[in-house]
C-alpha cells in the first residue's frame, strides 16, 4: 500500500468494535488507508459502511465505553495516535489535524457568538496561548473568515450561529478548522445538509483552500460526483474495510471491484439514461457479518472462495489495488 | 478607533440580550407579580431595622402590658405572648429566611453543578459511577428527613441548619446537570471543540456549562422557595434558629400553642412564608421563560 516512503497518515489494519446489548458489532474490519502529504483523498461508500467511524477513530472521538479498538494502528507522521497521551493528542488536534462535520448547525455552540468560538479556536492554536494579544486574535479571526469568502466578517463575528444561514455556518466551521489545521483536514460530507448550489460552493472553497495551503484533505462522501472533481486518489469502502483504491481518474474510468462498479452505475448521469440499476441488498448486519468477503452475498460474481477467505489487496497496476479474488492473478 | 467601536457594539448587544430576556419575562403577568413580591420582601428584609414599626421587638424584649394583642392600628399584626410586635418580627424573619436561602444555594450550586458536569462528561467511567452512586444515595433520602437527621447531630442553630439543608440539597443539582451534560457530550459542537484542541476545562465549563445555565438558574429561583420552606420547617421543630431570634418557622411554632384563640401569632408568619415561597415560584417560572434557549 505504500506508494511513498513517508505517508502523512497511515491506518494499518484498524478494527473497531462496538459492545452493545445484542453482542459485539464488528464495524471496522481491517481498514488500511494512507494519505500522503498534500494529497487530496476521497473516501466513498454507502451509508453505514464505516466512513465516519474511521474518521472519528483518527480524531479519537469515538465514545470509548461502547467502542473498542482490538487491533490496528493509526500512524500520523509515524506516531500512533491511538497510543498517544492527552497532551500529545491535544497538540495534534490544535495544530495539525482538523475535522469538518456534516451538520454545521450542530457543530457550533448555540449560546456563544461566532466571534467567541472562533477566537477560542485561534487561542488554542496559537502556541503562545494567553500571551497573544486580544487584538491579534481578532485580526486572525477576521482573516480566516475572509479566507472562506464570508462577506462582512466583522458583523459575522458578532452573530450567533442561529442568525447565520446554513452555508454561512458551514463556512464558519471551515474557518474554525482552518485555524487549527496545518497538515490534514478531514471533511466529513461537508455539504450533505446544505442545498446543492451551496454544497458546490463549499466544495470549491475546500478545493481552493487545499491547493493554496497545500493541506492534505480527506473528503468523505457518498456522492461520487463531488469526489471526482476534488480528489487525487479515491478509496471505496464497503462494510468496514476498503475494497478498492486507485487514482480518481482511473477508478472512474475502470472500476474493478463489483461493488465499485455497482456504485458507479447507480449514479445518475447528465447525459441521460436515467438512474442505473444499483446494487441489490443492503449493508450486512455487523453483529454477524458474512464470512470471507463481506460483499459476497450481494456480489453477482461471487465465487466459492469468497465465502471463506477475506480477499487481500491485489495490485492491478502501480496505483490501482482491489480487494477481490477476481483479480488474484494480477499480483 | 476600531477597538472602541467593536467594544461599544458588544456592549449594545449585551444590552439588547438583556432587553430581550426582560421582554420574554414580562409577557407573563404572574412572573411580574412574583418579581414584585420578591422585591418588596427583599426591601423590607434588608431595611428591616428602619422600616419596621418596633425594631426592638426583633430580639430580647418583653412588654407584658401589650402581650397577646390582636391586630389593631397600633400593632398591624398583633403582638405575641411577650408583647413583641409580630410585623416587626416577620420583617426580621424574612431577613433570616432570605439569607438562609441565598447561603445554601451559594454553597450547593457550585459543588452540585461541578460534580454533575464531571460525571456527565465522563459518563460510563469510574468517576461517573462514584459520583452518581453517592448522589443516588442522597437522593434516596427525603431532603427534610436528611436535614433533620444532620441537624439533630449538630447543635441546633441557624448555621448548622444551613449546613444540613445543603447536605440534603446538592444532589439534585448534580443529577440535573449530569443529565444535560451527558446528552450534550455527544453533540457535534462539543466534538468540534475537542477537535480544535480545547482543554477539558474549556469543554466542561464553557461549552457544556453555558448550555446548562438556563435550567440551573430556573432551578435556583424555584429552589429558593423550597430551601426557605425547609429552613422554616427545621425552625418549626426547634432545630433551626434559636429564640430570641426572629425566625418565621419558630414564630409559627411558638404561636401554635395559642391557636385558635390568638391566631395572629402563627398565622401571619405562616402567611409570610407562603408569600415568599409563592413569589420565588412565580419568579422561577418567569426566569425559565426569559432564559429559554433559542436554537437554530
Amino acid at each position: 500500500m505504500n506508494f511513498m516512503p513517508n505517508p502523512l497518515l497511515e491506518i494499518k489494519d484498524l478494527h473497531v468494535w462496538f459492545k452493545v446489548f445484542e453482542g459485539i458489532l464488528k464495524v471496522l474490519d481491517g481498514v488500511n488507508f494512507t494519505v500522503q502529504p498534500g494529497e487530496k483523498v476521497g473516501l466513498v461508500g454507502e451509508m453505514g459502511c464505516g466512513k465516519t467511524t474511521t474518521m472519528k477513530a483518527i480524531m479519537r472521538l469515538l465514545p470509548m465505553p461502547p467502542a473498542i479498538i482490538p487491533k490496528g494502528e493509526i500512524l500520523f507522521k509515524g506516531k500512533d495516535i491511538l497510543k498517544m497521551g492527552q497532551v500529545k493528542l491535544r497538540q495534534i488536534r490544535k495544530k495539525e489535524i482538523s475535522m469538518i462535520f456534516q451538520d454545521p448547525t450542530a457543530a457550533l455552540n448555540p449560546v456563544f457568538t461566532v466571534g467567541t468560538q472562533l477566537q477560542d479556536a485561534v487561542r488554542f492554536a496559537e502556541k503562545s496561548g494567553k500571551n497573544t494579544e486580544k487584538e491579534d486574535i481578532r485580526t486572525r479571526a477576521i482573516q480566516v473568515l475572509k479566507e472562506v469568502s464570508l462577506p462582512d466578517p466583522e458583523r459575522v463575528l458578532q452573530n450567533y450561529p442561529i442568525q447565520l444561514s446554513g452555508g454561512m455556518r458551514q463556512r464558519v466551521c471551515i474557518s474554525m478548522a482552518l485555524v487549527s489545521t496545518n497538515e490534514l483536514l478531514i471533511a466529513d460530507e461537508p455539504g450533505t445538509s446544505l442545498d446543492v448550489t451551496i454544497k458546490d460552493q463549499i466544495l470549491r472553497l475546500l478545493k481552493e483552500l487545499g491547493e493554496k495551503r497545500d493541506t492534505s484533505i480527506i473528503l468523505i462522501s457518498h456522492a461520487l460526483g463531488a469526489v471526482r472533481g476534488m480528489t487525487d486518489r479515491l478509496y471505496v469502502m464497503y462494510a468496514g474495510s476498503m475494497v478498492e483504491v486507485a487514482k480518481t481518474k482511473d477508478l472512474f474510468a475502470h472500476p474493478l471491484h463489483p461493488y465499485s462498479q455497482g456504485l458507479l452505475a447507480a449514479t445518475p448521469r447528465l447525459t441521460g439514461g436515467g438512474i442505473g440499476e444499483g446494487i441489490d441488498g443492503r449493508i450486512p448486519e455487523y453483529i454477524n457479518p458474512p464470512k470471507g468477503c463481506r460483499f459476497h452475498p450481494r456480489c453477482k460474481d461471487a465465487m466459492p472462495v469468497c465465502k471463506d477467505k477475506k480477499p487481500p489487496f491485489f495490485k492491478v497496476d502501480e496505483n490501482h489495488e482491489v480487494a477481490c479474488f477476481l483479480f488474484q492473478n494480477c499480483r | 478607533m476600531q477597538k472602541d467601536s467593536s467594544r461599544q457594539e458588544g456592549l449594545s448587544r449585551k444590552w439588547e440580550d438583556i432587553r430581550r430576556s426582560w421582554y420574554k419575562f414580562s409577557r407573563n403577568p404572574l412572573s411580574i407579580m412574583g418579581l414584585v413580591v420578591i422585591c418588596i420582601i427583599m426591601f423590607l428584609a434588608i431595611f428591616a431595622p428602619f422600616v419596621s414599626p418596633y425594631p426592638e421587638s426583633a430580639s430580647k424584649f418583653i412588654n407584658f402590658y401589650e402581650a397577646s394583642q390582636p391586630p389593631s392600628s397600633t400593632y398591624l399584626c398583633g403582638t405575641d405572648v411577650f408583647g413583641r410586635d409580630i410585623l416587626t418580627r416577620i420583617f426580621f424573619g424574612c431577613r433570616f429566611s432570605l439569607m438562609m436561602g441565598a447561603t445554601v444555594l451559594a454553597l450547593i450550586v457550585p459543588v452540585g453543578v461541578a460534580l454533575g458536569l464531571i460525571a456527565g462528561y465522563y459518563r460510563g467511567s469510574w468517576l461517573d459511577t462514584v459520583i452518581m452512586r453517592i448522589t443516588d444515595i442522597f437522593i434516596a433520602l427525603p431532603p427534610l428527613i436528611l436535614a433533620l437527621a444532620v441537624c439533630s447531630v449538630l447543635t441546633p442553630g441557624i448555621f448548622h441548619a444551613m449546613l444540613a439543608i445543603s447536605v440534603a440539597w446538592w444532589p439534585w443539582y448534580t443529577r440535573m446537570v449530569y443529565g444535560i451534560a451527558s446528552s450534550l457530550k455527544g453533540e457535534f459542537f462539543v466534538q468540534a471543540a475537542e477537535v480544535t484542541g480545547a482543554s477539558r476545562t474549556h469543554i466542561l465549563f464553557r461549552e457544556i456549562l453555558s448550555n446548562c445555565v438556563a435550567p440551573i438558574f430556573t432551578k435556583m429561583s424555584l429552589d429558593m422557595g423550597w430551601v426557605i420552606l425547609i429552613g422554616a420547617s427545621l425552625s418549626f421543630v426547634g432545630l433551626g434558629a434559636q429564640p430570641p431570634t426572629a425566625d418565621l418557622g419558630s414564630m409559627v411554632a411558638d404561636g401554635s400553642k395559642y391557636l385558635p384563640d390568638q391566631w395572629w401569632i402563627s398565622v401571619f408568619p405562616a402567611f409570610a412564608i407562603m408569600l415568599i415561597v409563592l413569589g420565588f415560584n412565580l419568579l422561577g417560572d418567569g426566569v425559565r421563560d426569559a432564559l429559554g434557549a433559542e436554537r437554530g
